[in-house]
C-alpha cells in the first residue's frame, strides 16, 4: 500500500531540515488559519484558484515564484557557507549527501520554479492586455498549466521532509542519476516534479502562441505587435519546440530507474552521452526561454521612460526571431570536453559566439533608445541599466566559454557558475523584478513603493557582483564547481567575499519583501487611477488599473505600432464610449485544481512505488478531465449594461486623476 | 472585480459566430499539441536509431520480429484511419447515428491492433525479450509502447466521443472534439507507418 | 549614474586585491605547452570583446546620466526610432568581432584538440587513466607500474593520456597544464598534456560523481627525466601489484584514498576496464585501433559503445 514509504523517510535525525520543517509547518498552519479566521476561504477559492482570468493566474505564478525563491535562496546561502567554511578539506557543517541535494535542488528551483513562473507570470499578465485581447486562447488550459507547475514545485518542497531529492546536479547526468548509483527516491522526485511542471509549461506554450497569432485585436498586424509579445511568442515558440524533448528524456530515464530498461545505464549497451545531448537540446534553447521575455520587458521599460519609442523596432523583432533559431544549433557546447572531434567543437563554438550578434544588437538598440530621451530614474529603469552593464559582461564570458580552446580549461569551473549567474541574475531575475514593478498596477491597481525598490536593486546590483566576481576568478584559479570541501587554502579568502556578495543578495530580497507588504500597506495612497501610471505607450496603459477582467469594454483598433502613445497624442485616448457591447467570457472552474491536485497524489505515489495509490489517482486525473468535458457551461455573456455600469464607477475616477 | 453578479449563462445569441472561431482556435492549438507530440516521438526514434545495434548479446530485430503479424497490425490500424474517415464524412452529413456507428467501428478495430500489440510483448517477455534485456529492446518497447499508449488514449477518447455524440447530438462541440480526435487518430496512425518501416522493416533486414 | 560605476568598480577590485595579495593565478600562469595556448587564447578572445564590451558599458552609462530627465539642455527627440546608419553600425560591429573570433575559434580549436598529439622529439609516454570512485588510477603501460592519486611525469616530454572510467563519468582536469576531457565508462577518451616546468601541479575531476566527488584530488609532480626515470626504478621495485583482484578491491567506492604504488600491473588491465561492460560476444576482435578509430567519432549523437553497431 505504501511502497517505500516509511517513517524512516523523515530525515528525523537531520537538525537542520526539521527545524526548517517545523517553520515551513508552523508558517503553513498561521497561514491556514488566518484565512479560516478571516473567513476568506470562499473567497480565495472563487476569486483566486479557479480563476481562469489570465492576470490572477500571472499574479499567482508570480506569488509561487517569490515563495521558491526563498527556498532557493536558502539553498545557496548554505552552499556559500559550507564552501566559506571548508578549506583546507575541512568537513563544513554540511555532509556531501545533503550539501549535494541543496546545490541540485537549487538550481532545479531556480530554473523551474523561479525563473520560469516568473516568466509565465509576466507573460499571462501582459500578452493578452498588450494585444487587446478579453483572454487567452484556452483559459482552462491555462490554469490547468499553473496548478500542474505548482505540483512540481509541491513535489520538489515534499522531498526535503519526505525521503530525499536528487543528488546528481541539477541536469542529473547519468550514469549518477542511475539506480545503481542513486538508489534513493531523490532522483524520482526530480523526474516526476520537472515532468509534471513541463507538461505544464508546454501547454502554456501552446496556449500562448494561439493567443498571440489568432486573439490579437482584429486590426494589428504582427509588425504591430508590442516588442514584449513578440519575445513571448519566440519563447512559446521554443518552449513548444523543446518541452517535449525533455518530456522524452526524462521519460528515458524514468523508463531505466523503474522498469529495468538501459537507455543511459553502462551495461547491456546503454548510452550515457545521448542523455547529455538531449537534456541540452532542450536545456540551451531553455535559458533563451528565460532571457526572451526579459528582453521584451527591457524593451518596453526603458522606451516609456525615455519618453522616446524604442530605438529599431524591426532590428529587434528579427534579432529576437534569430535569437530563437540559433539556440537551437548551439547545444554541444555544453560538452567540449566530451571527446567531439576538432569540427564539431568549432563548429558549435562558432554557432554560439553567432549568438552573440543579435544579442548584441539589443543591447546597442536599448543604447540609441536612451539617446535623446529624457529619461527618468525609476526603479525599473535601474533595473534595465543594471541589467545592460551586468549583462555586457556575462555575455563576454558566455562567448569566451564557447571558444572551444578556452572552454576546455573552464569547463566546469566557477567561472562558469559565475557566468550563469551573470546573465541569470543580471538578465532573468532583474527583468523580472523590473516587469514586476512595472506592470504591478495593472494586476492590482497601485504602484509599489520606489524607495525600498531602489533599496532592493541597489543590494542585488552590489550582492551580485561581490558574490560572482570572486566566482570568475576561482574559475581562473582552477577551482571546479560542486565541491563540498577544497584542498587548496589560497580559495578561502575569496569564497568569504562570495558569502558577504550572497548576503547582500539576501537583503536585497528582504528589501522586496519589505517593499511589497509597504506597498500594500500604503496602497490606498499609491492607487493608480490613470490606468497609465508612468506614461507608457503600449495598449495595456489604456484600460484602467487594475484591468478590469474583461480588459477593454471595446475591442480596441489598432493603428499603429504605440497605439496607446498616438491616441494620448491625438486626445483620443480615455475619451467614454458612446455605448457598450456584451462581452463573452470564459466561467472560472475548479477542473484545473482538481486535476493537478490528482496528479500530486498520482507522481508522490509514483515516487515512492505506491502502485495501488498511483492507479486510483490516475484514474481519477483521467476522470476528472472526461468529466470537465461534460461540462457545457464553460463561458457566459457579461450584459452591456453590466459593463457599461462597471465602466461608469470608473470613469469618473479617471477624470479626476 | 466581483464576477459573480454577472453570472448569466450564456444565451444563444451570437453563440454561432463566437463558437465558430473557438473552434479554429482549437484546431489550431491541437495541430501544436500534434506538433510537440511528434516531437516526442523523434525522440524515441531518435533514440531507437542509435541504440539499435546495441543488442549487447541478446537477440536482435531479426531474432524477434514476425512480419506477417506486424502486417497484420499496420493493416488493422490502416483500415480504422478509413473507418474514421467514414465517420467524419457522415459528420458533415450530420448523420448522428451512422457517426456512432463508424466510430464504434474504429474503436474495435482500435482495440483489436491494442490487444494485438500486447500479446506481441507478452510473447517477447516470455522469450526473455523484455525491455530490460538490452538497450535495443529497450528502446523497441518504449517506442513501440508509446505509440501504444497513445493508440489507447485515442480509444478512451473516442469511447467518450460516441457517448457525446448520443448526449448532444452533432453539436458545435461535439464537431470540433471529433475534429482534432480525427487528426489525433490520422498522426497515430503516421506514426506506425514509421514505427513499421524503421522498426520491423529495418530490423528485418 | 557614478554610483553605479564606484560599487561596480569597488565589487570587482575587492577581490582583485585579494588575488594580488595571495598567489599566483592558476590559469594565467601555466607551466606547460597545452596551457600556455589557451591562456594566449583567452586573453586574446577578452581583448577582442573588451573592445566592444567596455565601450557598451561607459556609453549606457553615459546616455544615462547625459539624458536624465532634469537635464533639460540635452536634445529631446521625441519621436526619433529608426536610423539607417546607426543600424548598419550595430549590426557590423558584433558581426566583424564575430567574424574574427569564428576564424580564431576555427584555428584554435583544431590546434588545441585534445586529441592531437603534441609535436616533440621525445616519444610520449603514454598513461592511461581510470576514474575510479572517488580516486584516479594512472596506469604507465610502457614501465608496467600503476599509481593511485599521484600523477608523476618527466618534463618537457608530452603525456598521451587515455582515459576511461569504472562506472560514473569524471572529467580530468590539471588547471595549469591545459586540457580537460571527460572519463568515460565504456569508452575511451584522449588528451595530450605537456609539462615545460618542473614542480606539483595540483589535478582533480571536473564533473560532479557523486559524494566522494570533492577528495577527487591528485598531485602531478613534475620532475626532470632523469629523476622520472629514477621514480620508475623505485616504483617497480615495490611489491604491490595491480591485478584483477586487486583492482576489484581498488574500484569499490571509497574516498580520500592516499597516493599509492603498485610495483606491477596486469597488462591490458585498461582495457579490460574499458571493455568490461560489453557483453562476451562482441569482446572478441575489438581491438585498441578499432577503439580509437570510434572514439575519435564520439561526438554529438554518441555512437553506440557496443562493437556491433559496425554491422
Amino acid at each position: 500500500m505504501f511502497g517505500k514509504l516509511t517513517w524512516d523517510a523523515i530525515p528525523w535525525h537531520d537538525p537542520i531540515i526539521m527545524i526548517t520543517g517545523a517553520i515551513v509547518a508552523f508558517g503553513g498552519l498561521v497561514l491556514l488559519g488566518l484565512i479560516t479566521y478571516f473567513g476568506k476561504w470562499k473567497y480565495l477559492w472563487t476569486e483566486w484558484l479557479t480563476s481562469v482570468d489570465h492576470k490572477k493566474i500571472g499574479a499567482m505564478y508570480f506569488i509561487m515564484g517569490l515563495i521558491m525563491l526563498l527556498r532557493g535562496f536558502a539553498d545557496a546561502i548554505m552552499m556559500r557557507t559550507q564552501q566559506a567554511m571548508a578549506a583546507n578539506d575541512a568537513a563544513g557543517y554540511l555532509p556531501p549527501h545533503h550539501y549535494d541535494q541543496i546545490f541540485t535542488a537549487h538550481g532545479v528551483i531556480m530554473i523551474f520554479f523561479v525563473a520560469t513562473p516568473f516568466i509565465l507570470g509576466l507573460m499571462n499578465v501582459i500578452v493578452p492586455l498588450q494585444i487587446g485581447a478579453r483572454d487567452v486562447a484556452f483559459p482552462f488550459v491555462n490554469s490547468l498549466s499553473f496548478w500542474l507547475s505548482a505540483v512540481g514545485a509541491a513535489l520538489v518542497m515534499v522531498s526535503m521532509f519526505v525521503g530525499d531529492f536528487a543528488a546528481t546536479g541539477w541536469v542529473a547526468y547519468p550514469p549518477l542519476s542511475e539506480l545503481g548509483y542513486s538508489p534513493t527516491v531523490g532522483v524520482d522526485y526530480y523526474i516526476w516534479s520537472l515532468q509534471i511542471s513541463g507538461i505544464g509549461t508546454t501547454l502554456t506554450g501552446i496556449n500562448f502562441i494561439v493567443t498571440i497569432l489568432r486573439m490579437r485585436a482584429p486590426s494589428m498586424k504582427l509588425m504591430q505587435m508590442p516588442v514584449f509579445t513578440w519575445t513571448a511568442l519566440i519563447t512559446n515558440i521554443l518552449i513548444v519546440a523543446v518541452f517535449p524533448v525533455l518530456t522524452a528524456t526524462l521519460a528515458l530515464l524514468a523508463a531505466d530507474r523503474y522498469l529495468d530498461m538501459h537507455f543511459f545505464t553502462n551495461e547491456l549497451g546503454g548510452n550515457a552521452m545521448m542523455y547529455i545531448n538531449l537534456i541540452w537540446i532542450w536545456g540551451h534553447p531553455e535559458v533563451y526561454i528565460l532571457i526572451l521575455p526579459c528582453f521584451g520587458a527591457f524593451s518596453e521599460i526603458i522606451a516609456t521612460f525615455s519618453r522616446k519609442p524604442l530605438f529599431g523596432y524591426a532590428s529587434m523583432v528579427y534579432a529576437t526571431s534569430s535569437i530563437g533559431v540559433l539556440s537551437f544549433f548551439v547545444w554541444l557546447h555544453h560538452f567540449f570536453t566530451m571527446g567531439s572531434g576538432a569540427n564539431v567543437n568549432a563548429f558549435f563554438g562558432i554557432m554560439t559566439t553567432i549568438i552573440s550578434i543579435p544579442t548584441g544588437v539589443k543591447l546597442f538598440n536599448w543604447l540609441f533608445t536612451m539617446y535623446r530621451g529624457r529619461i527618468r530614474f525609476h526603479s525599473t529603469v535601474l533595473w534595465t541599466i543594471g541589467f545592460m552593464v551586468t549583462f555586457a559582461v556575462g555575455g563576454m564570458t558566455g562567448v569566451l566559454l564557447a571558444i572551444p580552446g578556452a572552454d576546455f580549461v573552464l569547463h566546469n569551473s566557477l567561472f562558469l557558475v559565475a557566468h550563469f549567474h551573470n546573465v541569470i541574475i543580471g538578465g532573468v531575475v532583474f527583468g523580472c523584478l523590473a516587469g514586476m514593478t512595472f506592470w504591478f498596477p495593472k494586476v492590482f491597481g497601485f504602484t509599489l513603493n520606489e524607495f525600498w525598490g531602489k533599496v532592493s536593486f541597489w543590494c542585488w546590483l552590489v550582492g551580485y557582483w561581490l558574490a560572482f566576481t570572486p566566482l570568475y576568478i576561482l574559475g581562473f584559479r582552477g577551482m571546479t564547481r560542486r565541491m563540498n570541501h577544497y584542498d587548496i587554502p589560497g580559495w578561502q579568502p575569496y569564497l568569504v567575499v562570495a558569502l558577504v556578495g550572497a548576503i547582500i543578495i539576501g537583503m536585497g530580497i528582504l528589501a522586496l519583501i519589505i517593499q511589497l507588504v509597504v506597498s500594500i500597506r500604503d496602497r490606498e495612497k499609491n492607487r493608480d487611477l490613470t490606468g497609465d501610471p508612468w506614461d507608457a505607450r503600449s495598449l495595456e496603459w489604456s484600460t484602467t488599473s487594475p484591468a478590469p477582467f474583461y480588459n477593454f469594454a471595446h475591442v480596441p483598433e489598432i493603428t499603429s505600432l504605440e497605439q496607446h502613445w498616438d491616441d494620448k497624442i491625438s486626445g483620443r485616448a480615455g475619451v467614454k464610449p458612446l455605448h457598450y457591447e456584451d462581452i463573452h467570457m470564459p466561467r472560472n472552474t475548479a477542473a484545473g485544481v482538481l486535476i493537478s491536485g490528482f496528479s500530486l497524489i498520482l507522481c508522490f505515489a509514483l515516487v515512492w512505488h505506491m502502485w495501488a495509490i498511483a492507479l486510483i489517482s490516475l484514474a481519477a486525473t483521467i476522470g476528472t478531465f472526461i468529466h470537465r468535458s461534460y461540462n457545457r457551461d464553460v463561458d457566459y455573456w457579461v450584459p452591456a449594461a453590466e459593463v457599461a455600469r462597471l465602466e461608469s464607477n470608473r470613469y469618473p475616477e479617471k477624470q479626476e486623476a | 472585480m466581483d464576477t459573480s453578479t454577472t453570472n448569466i449563462p450564456s444565451p444563444s445569441h451570437g453563440d454561432h459566430a463566437h463558437s465558430h472561431d473557438d473552434s479554429r482556435n482549437t484546431v489550431m492549438g491541437f495541430w501544436l499539441y500534434l506538433m510537440s507530440d511528434c516531437l516526442i516521438f523523434s525522440v524515441l526514434f531518435a533514440t531507437f536509431g542509435v541504440l539499435a545495434a546495441n543488442t549487447a548479446g541478446g537477440p536482435d530485430g531479426r531474432d524477434l520480429f514476425k512480419l506477417s503479424y506486424v502486417a497484420g497490425e499496420t493493416l488493422i490500424l490502416l483500415i480504422t484511419s478509413f473507418t474514421f474517415g467514414m465517420a467524419m464524412i457522415q459528420m458533415h452529413a450530420g448523420a448522428k447515428s451512422k457517426v456512432i456507428l463508424w466510430l464504434a467501428i474504429t474503436a474495435a478495430f482500435g482495440a483489436a491492433f491494442i490487444a494485438m500489440e500486447i500479446y506481441e510483448f507478452a510473447e517477447l517477455l516470455h522469450e526473455g525479450a523484455g525491455p530490460g534485456r538490452s538497450a535495443f529492446l529497450s528502446a523497441y518497447f518504449v517506442l513501440v509502447g508509446t505509440h501504444g499508449l497513445h493508440v489507447t488514449a485515442g480509444l478512451m477518447w473516442l469511447i467518450t466521443m460516441i457517448h457525446q455524440t448520443m448526449t448532444y447530438g452533432l453539436d458545435g462541440i461535439v464537431r470540433r472534439r471529433l475534429a482534432c480526435l480525427s487528426l489525433f487518430w490520422h498522426f497515430l496512425d503516421l506514426v506506425w507507418i514509421c514505427v513499421f518501416t524503421f522498426v520491423y522493416l529495418r530490423g528485418m533486414l | 549614474m557614478n554610483k553605479t560605476l564606484r560599487l561596480i568598480v569597488a565589487g570587482t577590485c575587492v577581490p582583485l586585491l585579494l588575488s594580488l595579495s595571495g598567489c599566483t593565478v592558476e590559469l594565467l600562469d601555466p607551466k606547460g605547452q597545452i596551457g600556455m595556448q589557451e591562456k594566449d587564447l583567452i586573453l586574446i578572445a577578452l581583448g577582442v570583446m573588451l573592445l566592444v564590451v567596455i565601450p557598451v558599458i561607459i556609453l549606457t552609462l553615459f546616455f544615462a546620466w547625459k539624458y536624465r530627465e532634469s537635464n533639460t539642455s540635452a536634445t529631446y527627440a521625441p519621436t526619433w526610432a529608426h536610423s539607417n546608419r546607426i543600424e548598419i553600425v550595430i549590426w557590423a560591429i558584433p558581426c566583424l568581432i564575430v567574424l574574427g573570433l569564428a576564424g580564431l575559434i576555427w584555428v584554435s580549436t583544431h590546434q588545441l584538440d585534445p586529441y592531437r598529439p603534441i609535436a616533440s622529439k621525445t616519444p610520449p609516454l603514454e598513461v592511461q587513466v581510470v576514474a575510479l570512485n572517488w580516486k584516479w588510477l594512472f596506469i604507465y603501460p610502457e614501465y608496467g607500474i600503476a599509481t593511485v592519486n599521484q600523477l608523476e611525469i618527466p618534463v618537457d616530454r608530452p603525456v598521451a593520456f587515455k582515459l576511461t572510467a569504472e562506472s560514473i563519468m569524471n572529467s580530468f582536469f590539471i588547471p595549469q597544464l591545459g586540457s580537460q576531457v571527460y572519463a568515460m565508462a565504456g569508452m575511451q577518451t584522449q588528451l595530450h598534456l605537456i609539462a615545460n616546468h618542473e614542480g606539483i601541479y595540483p589535478g582533480r575531476s571536473a564533473a560532479f560523481s557523486g559524494p566522494g566527488f570533492s577528495d577527487m584530488h591528485f598531485d602531478t609532480i613534475t620532475v626532470s627525466p632523469q629523476a622520472f626515470s629514477a621514480w620508475v626504478a623505485q616504483a617497480q621495485s615495490s611489491p604491490v601489484v595491480l591485478d584483477d583482484k586487486t583492482y576489484a578491491a581498488l574500484a569499490a567506492p571509497s574516498i580520500q584514498t592516499q597516493p599509492t604504488v603498485y610495483g606491477r600491473v596486469s597488462p591490458g588491465l585498461f582495457l579490460s576496464v574499458v571493455n568490461h561492460y560489453m557483453p562476451a560476444r562482441s569482446m572478441a576482435g575489438m581491438d585498441d585501433k578499432d577503439n580509437d578509430l570510434f572514439m575519435s567519432e564520439a561526438s554529438m549523437c554518441g555512437p553506440s559503445k557496443s562493437s556491433e553497431d559496425k554491422n
